[in-house]
This record gives structure tokens, sequence and C-alpha cells, in this order.
């Protein structure tokens, strides 16, 4: 389940995008600037783009990643999730907008800043694991603190750490070519957070994985972030992925931000059908908690269980089978703020199998 | 149906068919006007004055840093021939035999002892390490320069496309061109040699160097970046790590390449070794000599190719017996080994000297008698194949089927109604293809059937721009076909014109009995296994042969000639027939032609209607792997007597004539750069259908 409470509570903005665009093609800046006045229509302004030999692959993106929360970018391959992740970090440089990590325009960055920053803020996990094939595991890991100028024993000791912190221990001496690929990404992994980054980027990092090892890399993921607490910005194609480690999602199409929310805000206000589309393999039950959809607690009611409201739907259907009418939602305190009722769990229940 | 009929007259189908009739105009014009038949004389330009000229006042000034070079270069190879042939053979069959033990396991051991044993035996021992010296001194320079050109394509991307046209023109200019500014420039022997077998070796390393840089995943280009490397820290860390296989493929085929070239590389330089060997057993007609030292060379690269591919293929796990040390140990053993042989015979010279003067126990003689014998005894068979092949593929694509078809050979005349015959026939392909909505192919036809009435020498120069410009329009788009018409130009121009044209014949009638023959035992080993593991040693073996080698079997049969120049190009090329057929047909997927099964194909339709043209690109690219193939063996096959470019250049190292060569490699590579680019064009035209229109 999700590994913190979504209830809003208003963080800080650690990272954030203002209206980003990544444009292909061979005058990239001219094209936008002649496709602009037809932002609004977003048809035409493709059309109008693919005419003059452009592509955008990130149209118009503006989000804000709030410190310890995991923000999911998902859309199907060619949504510009990855572009749009790599823009974030200037692995890719946008065509126009804004990029704000603390409030500082990378866009504006020197070269020697970029280096600055990725060597000391940054970390990233890659689809394909990334893993340089010449090197070790334990030099793998150690790789970004040499690149630092790190000296040998200081960087071998922290890369054993990060090993350790993946359960990878007693693999040290193995090439990457030896390791199964949950192994791989579990190098991966430890690479990235050697040197402990603020914020913590991964695309796609377990679809190359069976479902299995994907399942188990995911618990795995969570167990890891109850630890760290890093600000991440996570890319999927995978819904269910998606939805299960989410505090916030994007989902995208054609290189813009469709819909942006909790899951549970998704799942019960699909923005559009495409969407709605989408949700038809989410276990809606499994996603929406109580707090999400609970109503005021009617008066003279007091009711028999009480259940917390990080508690997904899913927990309370039980009680409900059971005959209970309706259940009690309270807060962190432990003070009965609403209720939920057995009528609206099960039209919950209908409208997700639609 | 209407509009099918008036697709027949649109104004493309009739822009096509200009064509045809242009070349027609130009053919009935030509028996009027001398100067469309054949260029005039006095139009073409002192291309090959003007380049001896550049050369005469370049030549002078460097002169003095190639005269050191040269003597540096003297000292090194000197020292290292003593060295190679002061070391007891033993030691050094031992040695080679650990190495290749820990390569290739087992069977490269037993492969080792047999090529030495042989080369021991045959009497070429000293000549073996005196080829071995100059090999081991040209590939380090080859490497040095391969790994800076590479890598300076790759951080420059401006000059990458330059560089790799370089490389283009590096690998298809005949080495004969360059022999003639070398020995300018670094004198007659053995070094100038060693020069031109460095260079010829340097293009596959750079390629490979280039194309192992490019091609490292861009998820480690980022994951560099995202750990803040600095572009030297990436460059070193990453990127040169990652490109290591492909470098070692690289070193491997550099050095495939500069035993190619040892024996090209002794014309002109004096010098005993192998090369010089082979050559001088050609020219004296030794062909015994030549044979067998011949199989030296063949050894020789067999076993240096399968050493170095298994020692950098790493940790592969082999079958068998195999060695558990790294190769590191190995290689200081093998040296031990060596170093004890020194000392032994440092300790008791004249016990082992003795040894080392290894006579050959191999009669020469006997060998010759053996070989000619045999000829003599299927003599008729074998020229009844020259006098086929010669009547009915070279002299129609020569002369045309006007001037080929005599009573004598043919049993008939090309009479007015036989010729109206072949009209006809041509006419109603032509309206075939059209009638298809192709008219690109009836005026292809049509124009096929010109050029085949005519010939090709006698083809008019202005139809044959025409013809190979439209070509190039066709199949790539009106760059190329400016590029390939400015090249014809240049032939014309100056003054190669007719042997540029009897080189293109040549490839042609060798390319069409590659395809044949090839093509078949590519098709039969598709669908069986046995025969493609027969073949698989014959074709790795023949591709592993250095070219001069291919024209002793030639000359063997068919005595100097333009036929035996035919027979070794055809045998060089073949190989790349048989593979890409083979591999083509294989690669069509098993449930296409279960499907084909299921819907009652029999085996052949099977094949014709659904593998082959599924395979139509490999097809296509084997072809021009063919092309290139017997393209880049025509200057060599020029030494056992045909008429055509690589003779300009054969000639022109015989006067010394540097300009002449330089001019006659620039057609060459000309005609190779522009038929690899028609070729390919195509083949991927085949593989997008999608984008005929």
């Amino acid at each position: 389940m999700s590994s913190a409470p979504s209830l809003a509570s208003p963080r800080q903005v650690k990272l954030a995008c203002r209206d980003l665009w990544k444009l292909y093609g061979a005058r990239p800046r001219d094209a936008m600037a002649a496709a602009m006045p037809l932002v609004e229509d977003k048809d035409r302004l493709r059309s109008e783009l693919a005419g003059s030999g452009h592509v955008a692959a990130v149209a118009g993106a503006s989000l804000e990643v709030h410190e310890a929360e995991i923000f999911v970018l998902m859309g199907l391959s060619g949504s510009g999730k990855s572009t749009l992740l790599r823009c974030l970090t200037r692995l890719i440089e946008p065509t126009s907008g804004k990029v704000l990590l603390d409030g500082e325009d990378l866009l504006a960055a020197s070269r020697h800043r970029m280096v600055e920053l990725r060597r000391h803020a940054m970390g990233m996990v890659f689809q394909n694991f990334g893993l340089l094939p010449h090197l070790t595991v334990l030099d793998n890991v150690a790789f970004p603190l040499r690149v630092q100028g790190i000296e040998a024993s200081k960087r071998y000791a922290r890369a054993r750490e990060m090993i350790e912190l993946v359960g990878l221990r007693g693999l040290e001496g193995h090439f990457p070519s030896q390791l199964s690929g949950g192994q791989q990404q579990r190098v991966g992994i430890a690479r990235s957070l050697a040197v402990g980054p603020q914020i913590w980027f991964l695309d796609e990092p377990f679809s190359a994985l069976d479902p299995l090892i994907r399942r188990q890399m995911q618990d795995e993921f969570i167990r890891l972030q109850k630890m760290l607490r890093k600000t991440i910005v996570f890319v999927t194609h995978d819904v269910q992925e998606a939805f299960r480690l989410a505090d916030r999602i994007a989902i995208m199409r054609h290189g813009s931000i469709v819909q942006m929310g909790t899951p549970a805000e998704i799942a019960l206000a699909p923005a559009n059908a495409y969407i709605a589309e989408f949700l038809r393999d989410i276990p809606t039950l499994r996603v929406i908690k109580a707090a999400d959809v609970m109503r005021p607690l009617a008066a003279d009611t007091s009711p028999a269980h009480v259940v917390s409201g990080s508690a997904v739907l899913e927990e309370i259907v039980p009680l409900v089978l059971n005959g209970t009418p309706l259940v009690g939602v309270q807060d962190e305190a432990g003070a009965i703020v609403g209720q939920v009722t057995a009528a609206e769990i099960a039209e919950l229940a209908r409208q997700g199998r639609d | 149906m209407k509009s099918h009929i008036a697709n027949l007259f649109s104004p493309a189908a009739i822009r096509a068919l200009a064509v045809p009739g242009a070349i027609l105009l130009c053919v009935v014009a030509g028996a009027k006007w001398n100067w469309i038949a054949q260029f005039p004389d006095d139009w073409t330009l002192p291309v090959a004055a003007g380049i001896n000229v550049i050369l005469n006042s370049i030549i002078p000034n460097i002169l003095p840093l190639t005269s050191t070079v040269s003597h540096a270069l003297g000292t090194m190879l000197g020292s290292l021939v003593a060295t190679l042939q002061f070391l007891p053979w033993p030691a050094v069959v031992l040695a080679v035999m650990l190495i290749g033990f820990k390569a290739g396991g087992l069977r490269l051991l037993a492969l080792c002892l047999c090529a030495l044993s042989y080369i021991v035996l045959a009497g070429f021992w000293r000549q073996s390490m005196a080829t071995l010296s100059l090999v081991i001194l040209a590939v380090p320079i080859s490497v040095l320069g391969g790994f800076l050109l590479g890598l300076g394509a790759f951080l420059l991307p401006w000059v990458r496309r330059p560089i790799e046209l370089l490389f283009d023109f590096m690998q298809t200019f005949p080495a004969f061109a360059y022999l003639i500014p070398l020995l300018l420039l670094f004198g007659f022997g053995p070094i100038a040699g060693l020069v031109a077998t460095a260079i010829y070796a340097i293009p596959p390393m750079a390629r490979c160097m280039l194309s192992g840089l490019t091609q490292v995943p861009r998820e480690l280009v980022e994951v560099g970046d995202m750990t803040g490397c600095t572009p030297l820290q990436r460059l070193l860390w990453v990127e040169l790590p990652s490109a290591k296989p492909m470098m070692m493929i690289g070193i491997n085929q550099t050095t495939m390449a500069a035993l190619s070239m040892v024996i090209t590389a002794s014309i002109i330089g004096g010098f005993d070794d192998i090369g010089w060997a082979v050559l001088s057993g050609l020219r004296q007609a030794d062909l015994g000599k030549s044979l067998l030292s011949g199989l030296v060379i063949v050894l020789i690269s067999i076993i240096t190719d399968r050493i170095t591919a298994g020692i950098f293929a790493g940790r592969r796990a082999q079958n068998g017996w195999h060695m558990r040390w790294g190769t590191a140990p190995v290689l200081l053993a093998a040296a031990a080994i060596l170093g004890m042989g020194a000392l032994s015979r440092w300790a008791a010279p004249d016990l082992v000297q003795g040894l080392n003067e290894t006579r050959g126990v191999i009669d020469l003689s006997v060998v010759n008698s053996a070989v000619l014998g045999f000829v003599g005894r299927y003599g008729h068979i074998l020229d009844a194949l020259k006098s086929g092949i010669l009547y009915y593929l070279v002299l129609p694509l020569r002369l045309g089927l006007s001037g080929a078809v005599l009573p004598t050979t043919w049993g008939f005349a090309m009479t007015p109604p036989v010729t109206a015959f072949y009209a006809a026939v041509a006419l109603l392909l032509a309206i075939r293809q059209w009638a298809k909505g192709n008219p690109g192919g009836a005026a292809g036809t049509l124009s096929l059937a010109i050029l085949l009435f005519i010939g090709l020498v006698g083809f008019p120069w202005p139809a044959a721009i025409l013809l190979v410009m439209w070509c190039a329009l066709r199949v790539s788009g009106p760059k190329f076909a400016f590029f390939a018409g400015a090249s014809l130009g240049f032939a014309l121009l100056s003054g190669l014109w007719i042997p540029f044209v009897k080189s293109l014949y040549l490839v042609g009638v060798s390319v069409a009995l590659c395809a044949l023959v090839g093509g078949l035992l590519g098709m039969l080993a598709a669908h069986n296994s046995w025969l493609s593991a027969g073949l698989r040693p014959i074709n790795d073996a023949l591709q592993t042969m250095p070219q001069f080698v291919f024209l002793i079997p030639a000359l063997m049969f068919f005595k100097v000639g333009e036929f035996a120049g035919l027979i070794a190009i055809s045998l060089y090329a073949i190989v790349p027939a048989i593979r890409y057929t083979e591999a083509g047909l294989r690669a069509v997927p098993a449930t296409i032609l279960e499907t084909a099964r299921q819907l009652g194909c029999t085996p052949a339709q099977s094949n014709l209607l659904v593998q082959v043209p599924l395979a139509r690109p490999a097809l296509l690219l084997g072809l021009n792997q063919t092309v290139m193939a017997a393209i880049t063996m025509l200057p060599i096959a020029a030494t056992v007597g045909t008429a055509e470019l690589g003779q300009q250049i054969y000639i022109s190292l015989g006067k010394a004539d540097a300009g002449l060569g330089i001019t006659a490699g620039i057609v060459f590579c000309l005609t190779a750069i522009n038929l690899d680019r028609m070729l390919r064009a195509a083949a991927e035209r085949c593989a997008t259908p999608d984008q005929d229109k």
C-alpha cells in the first residue's frame, strides 16, 4: 500500500517545472514561436508542428514535486514521460520553460553548476539498469563517488553500505553479466543512492523485469522510501505500479499532462474518457481511502466500527459484508470526523467494474 | 480500371520512357557522329600529369622526414627479423601452441601444431618469420592510427562525414596505386611495403573504433552525465571501456588486413619473406612454389585470426579441455619458452642452428609435375569451361549480342529477323511491366536490352551517363544522381573511360558467376544443414586468405590471361554470395514458412513465392558485398593479364608513373563507392516497399 498518507498537508515544493516544452525538428525555437498562438487547441497545434516537420515530445508541462513525496509520471510509450524526466534533469535540453530545484532555475545553471548538482543532489535509476559492464558490482556502485574524486577506501566503504542496503552483500566482486535482472537493478538503485541525493529520479526502473520480480522490487522500493524519505520522480507506463506507489500521479498523453492528483482523486474523478479507460485496470477499492470519500457524521449515530482515515476501502469491505451499515472514520488524533456507508462502498465498487 | 489505364499514360510514365528513347537516339547518332560513340581524345584533361606535378613539388619537401622514418623502421625491422629467425623453431611452435590452447582449446592447439609443422616441413620457416616481423611492426602503427582517427571522428562530429568518406576511399583505393608515391618517399625495399601494409590496415580499426564509440548505449552515456562526469571522465570511464569489445574486433581485422597485404607489399620490396616467395613463384610460373608458399600464408592467416579472436573474446565458455589460467600468465609462459629457446641457441649454437636451417622435405618438382599432369589430363574440360564462359558471358557483355553472336559459337548470326525477334521480346517484356503500372521497370527493361545488344565497350558515353544518372535518381535521389554523373565525367575526362568500362564488365561477369554458383550453393545450404556445416569452414578459410593466393589456382588451371583473372575474382567474391543467400533465406521466420505450407505451397513454391521475396533485402546486400569484393580484387587480377583499370595501375607501377596510378585509383574508388551506394539504396528500398511512390 501507499507509503505515506496522502491526507494533503501543504508541503514544501522541492522540484517544479513551468510550461516546459521540448520540440524535435530542424528549427525547434522558430517552430515554437510560430505555434504558440495555437496553444489552446492541442490537435491543431500538433498538426501545425507536424507541417513544419516538428514533434512536441513535451508540450507545456507544469508540475510541482513536494519534499519527500513519490511523484509518478505515467503514460503510454511515446507520451513524453521519459523526455519530461530528462528535461527535469537537463539530460535533454528543453526548448522553453523553467525547471526549478529548490527555487534555482536549472535551465539557467552553468555547465559547471549542473555537474555539481548531478554529483551531489541528483540520483537516477535507468530502465535497462545502465550498469557499466566492465566494472564489478562494487565499482559500479562506487562509480559516482569516483567521479567526484573521493579516495578509494572511503568510496568503497560507502559503496559496501549501499550494497548492504539493497541486500546484495556477497556479490560485490561479481560482474553485471553474472547477475539476474532484479539483482542488476538493485545495483542500479544502490549506485543512484550512493551520493545521498536529495532528489531521486527513476525511469521505468522495473519495466524490464518479470512481473513477480517487479512486485518484489516495488515492495523493496517502498521499504527504502520509508527509511530514506527522498523526493522522488518515478516514471512508469504501468498503471497498477503507478497507483500502487504514488503519492501523486501525473498522467501524460501527447506530451501534455492530462490529469494530476492523488490516486484517489484520479480514481474518483477521471478527467476524461482516456483516463477512465486506464482506470479499468485499477482495483478502485484498493486505491481510495476512507478519508477520500467520507461524509460528515450524521447526527445521532454512533458507528459500531471505526477505521483510520488512511484505511483503503478494501479493508472496510469485510466489515460491511458482515452487516455493518456504516463505518466511522477517525483522524490521526483519534477523533471521529466522518462516516462511510455500505451503500456508498457498493456504489464505488460497481463504478470500478464498468 | 479506367484510372488504371489512364495511369499508363501519366506524365511520369511518359517521362520514364524518355530514357530508353534517348539511349536509342544516342546509339543511332553515334553511327553518324563519332564523338558520341567515342569520347574524343582531345577532350580529355591531363589529370595524371597534373598529379605528378603536385607530387613532384611535395615529395622533395617531406623526403628528409620520411627517410628518417624509413631508417628507424628499417633498423627495427632488421633486428626483429634477426631475433625471430634466431629463435629455434621448436620453441616458437611450443609458444604458439600454448597461446592457441588458451585462445581456442584443444582444437586450436591441434590446428596450430599442423599449420606450424607444415611450415617447417615445406621449408618456409625463415620467410614466415620475416613476414611475421613485418606484420608485428605494421599492426601497432595501424592500430594507433585507426584509434586516433576513430576517436577524432567521434569527438568531432563535424569532421565525421569527411573522415568516413576517407575510410571508404582508403579501403577501396587499390594499394598498387599508392605504392609508387610510397616508393618515392621511402625507397625501394621492405619499408615502403611496411608502410603500405600499415596504411592499408588502418580503416578496419578506425571503423570499429568509431562504431564502437557511437554504439555505446545511450543509457550508459546518461549514467555518465547523471553521475556528474566531466567529458573527459565520461570518455575514459564510460565510453572507451564500453567500446572495448569493438576495438578488439578492430585489432583482429587490422591484423588480418595486414597479413593479406604482405604479398602486394612485396612487389615493391625484395625481401626474403613469404609474400616474395608467392610473388616470385607466380612470376616464374613455378606453380609448386607459389602453391606451397601460398598455403603457408593462408595457414598463418587462419591461426592468427583464430588466436586473436579467441583471446579477445575473453571469458567465453569453451567446451572440452580449456585453460584455467588468465591471458597474461599464458603470454608470460610463452615468452619464457621463447627466452629459453634463445638461451639454448646461445649455449649450443651448432646443435640448434642445424635444426633451424630447415630445407623443407616437400619436393617442389613433384608438386609441379602433379599439377601439370592434372591440367594435361583434364585440359579439355577446363578448355570447354573457359570457352563456354568466354563466348556466352564475356563476349556478349563486352561486344554486345550484335558482336558476339556468331554462327561458329552460337549457331546463328544476328540477322535482321533475329534482331527483330530480340527487339520484339524486349518490347513485350517492357509492355508487361508497363501494364503492371511500373513504367520505370519498362524503361529499365528496354535500356538493358539496348545495352546488351550494343555491349558495354561500344555503348555511347552520353547514353551511359544518362542511364547511370537515371538509375541513381530512382534509387536514391538527385544528390546521388549528380555524384554518379560527376564520377562518370571524371572517368571520361581523365581518359580512362575504356579501361573503366572493361573493369565494369569484368566485375559484371564475375558477379554473375558468383550470383549463379554462390546463390545456388547458398540456397542449398539454407535447406541442408549438413551442406551448411560443410561450407562454413571453407567460407571461413576463403575469407581469411590473402587476395593474391586466389591467383594461384586460377593460374594453375587456366594460364595467364583475362580468364584466369576472372576465375580468381570469382573465387574471391563468391563467399558473400553464399553467406548472404543462406543467411537471408534462413532468416525468414519459421511461422511464415509454416503458413505457406498450411496454405498448400509445394516446397518449390514456398521457396520462390515466399522465401526469396522476403529475403530480397539480404540478397541485395549480398550482391553488394559480392560486387565490392570483385572490385577490390580487380587490381590484383591485373597481374595475371586482365585489361582494365587494374592493369592501368599495374602499368603505372612499372613505369613509376604515380599520377596515372592515382588517377586510375580514383576512378576505381568512385566506381566502388557509386556501386556500393546504389546497391545499398536499392536494398533499403526493397526493405521498405512503402516508399516506392
